[in-house]
């Protein structure tokens, strides 16, 4: 179901003119309210008049979580404390955590976004919503909540942890919808059997989950063994927290992002050059109707592409392919930009292969090497060398075919490939070594 | 008359033969025939021992990626012209041979060849109709 026909099925033009209108707003706001803005605007060499078009987005510089942190915790908030009605703040897993405030309009554009984001995944008021993402500091739990009860489903907060009661819970008050983490999902399906209870005979039919990244293997994962449809959803707490973007259950095939409230743009990474519609790169958010701590060209580090074909569901905005991984762990490999996921993906579609591999990137005089190793396990090993030397070409040429990079392939023991606190280690970037 | 083969893989690196032959000695394990196909990067090695599956269990507890195959092992007569002949009796059933290796049999002095078929059946059916001698696995195992 739609939520907000009116909206969410705008014709193109209709959406970009109505992103104009609101982006020339919030650039005029923040550069009039935002001392860091109106310095990094200067510094730029451009100001809000300047923005006359959707592409003159471009003049604009980004605006990185480092400028957060610098400004910790208030400075980038647009409006005086008086006008913020909540603060939430992401972990900060180093130093200070990256602090976000809303006003009343914001907390209700939220859940105007996640009551959407419900309904694309087929969630209506006659559901029992599990709520199973943390509440707290963290934007997951109180974000989905109000949503769930904006579309006027029964929410159930039950937050994070004690696991067993969520069992018990999601059994006796019978929810049909469990959002959480994908990997918190996994383990209450673990949970739940080593209860002997078979989760698929609860009355659950859709999962929301996000936070984390995770993949479509992953997906049939969920989707088999709780017996539901597994629906990812796209959000961050500096941009606004969950409902940024969802698949729909339609097609689930890509999230949907509200491009009515952002602004989308795939950057490279390493030049900071906007890529067209279907590259790989970074993706980049403008917020144009925040109001607490809105964000101009924001580099969230994930890697997407965005879809702008036309979706199955009728929702006219655009998707984002799922996330493929972070900006962070971007190679380029003679002039390519490869991320290891993107390798992974292709060596899980080769039938038998482990997920084990070990990315070795050198350089031989001025060109690059990528060495791909790959662990045998006994689906893939074969007494026979040409089989096992076909195994080998196979990799070398659908990661050609696919990614448009050339490498050589190791077939290498099982658990040789170093790993580190149970978590593998993907990349050894010998260059870095050579160029220090 | 099919004898059991287990492969090994192995990289390419110093060490990783010998850690085979010592699990396998540790283990009381003899290896009646062996063969190493190796690349530049990796090896497969190949063997006959008397208790296949001891070998292929306590070198997968070391962590090694061990398969078992099934070979023929044909003795050779001992004169010229002894393999060619068994080789044109293939070649005219059209049985291919994906990889051979010899031994010396020390108790009965023969030359033994082991064949790995591409169809193994087939070659089963064929050989011994042309009076070609199979051995039989038995004379793998300890005695
Ligand atoms: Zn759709």
């Amino acid at each position: 179901m739609i939520w907000n026909d009116d909206f969410e099925t705008l014709p193109r033009e209709a959406i970009e003119a109505l992103q104009l209108k609101r982006l020339q707003q919030t650039v005029a706001r923040v550069q009039a309210t935002v001392p860091f803005y109106r310095q990094h605007f200067a510094r730029a060499g451009v100001s809000a008049d300047q923005i006359r078009s959707l592409k003159d987005l471009q003049r604009l510089p980004f605006t990185l979580k480092q400028d957060l942190r610098n400004n910790y915790p208030y400075g980038l908030f647009a409006v005086p404390l008086e006008q913020i009605v909540r603060i939430h703040a992401s972990s900060g897993t180093t130093g200070k955590p990256t602090v976000v405030g809303y006003t009343r309009r914001d907390i209700e554009t939220w859940s105007e976004l996640m009551a959407r984001s419900f309904a694309a995944a087929g969630a209506d008021k006659g559901d029992v919503i599990h709520n199973a993402y943390g509440y707290g500091l963290f934007t997951g739990g109180l974000g989905a909540h109000y949503g769930a009860e904006r579309i006027g489903a029964s929410v159930i907060p039950m937050s994070g942890g004690n696991t067993k009661k969520q069992i018990m819970i999601m059994q006796d008050f019978g929810s049909t919808v469990l959002t959480c983490t994908p990997s918190y999902c996994l383990f209450l399906a673990e949970a739940a059997a080593e209860e002997g209870l078979d989760i698929r005979n609860f009355k659950l039919r859709v999962g929301i989950h996000g936070a984390e990244p995770w993949s479509e293997k992953m997906r049939e994962e969920i989707e088999q063994k709780l017996g539901i449809k597994a629906i990812d959803i796209y959000g961050l707490s500096e941009i606004l927290g969950p409902g940024v973007g969802i698949e729909c259950i339609e097609a689930q095939d890509g999230l949907h992002i509200w491009e009515d409230h952002f602004i989308p743009e795939i950057i490279n990474p390493e030049s900071g050059e906007v890529l067209p519609h279907g590259e790989h790169g970074e993706l980049v958010i403008t917020t144009i109707t925040k109001e607490g701590i809105p964000l101009i060209r924001y580099r969230t580090r994930d890697i997407t592409r965005l879809l702008p074909e036309p979706c199955v569901c009728g929702r006219t905005h655009m998707r984002l392919e799922r996330m493929s991984g972070r900006s962070d762990d971007m190679l380029i490999i003679r002039g390519v930009n490869v991320f290891p996921s993107q390798i992974e993906s292709v060596l899980f579609n080769i039938e038998g292969i482990n997920p084990h591999y070990q990315l070795v990137v050198d350089r031989e005089g001025n060109l690059d090497t990528l060495e791909v190793q790959v662990e045998v396990n006994e689906k893939t090993f074969s007494d026979e060398i040409k089989e096992m030397q076909n195994l080998s070409r196979r990799i070398r040429k659908d990661i050609k075919d696919l990614l448009g990079v050339t490498c050589s392939v190791r077939l290498v023991e099982p658990k040789t490939l170093a790993r580190s606190e149970g978590k593998a280690v993907r990349v050894i970037d010998k260059r870095k070594s050579l160029d220090s | 008359m099919k004898v059991q083969q287990i492969s090994v893989f192995i990289e390419n690196k110093t060490g990783r033969l010998a850690e085979v032959t010592r699990v396998l000695g540790g283990a009381d394990i003899s290896i009646r025939a062996l063969s190493l196909a190796d690349t530049s990067d990796f090896g497969i090695l190949r063997l006959i021992v008397d208790q296949t599956d001891k070998a292929q269990a306590i070198l997968r507890q070391d962590g090694f990626t061990v398969s078992k195959t099934e070979v023929v092992a044909i003795e050779v007569p001992d004169r010229p012209k002894g393999l060619n002949e068994i080789l044109e009796i293939l070649d005219r059933a059209d049985i291919n041979v994906e990889y051979m290796y010899a031994f010396v049999d020390r108790r009965g002095g023969r030359a033994i060849i082991i064949f790995r078929f591409d169809d193994i059946e087939k070659a089963l059916a064929t050989l011994p109709k042309s009076g070609v001698q199979l051995i039989k696995s038995e004379i793998f195992q300890n005695t």
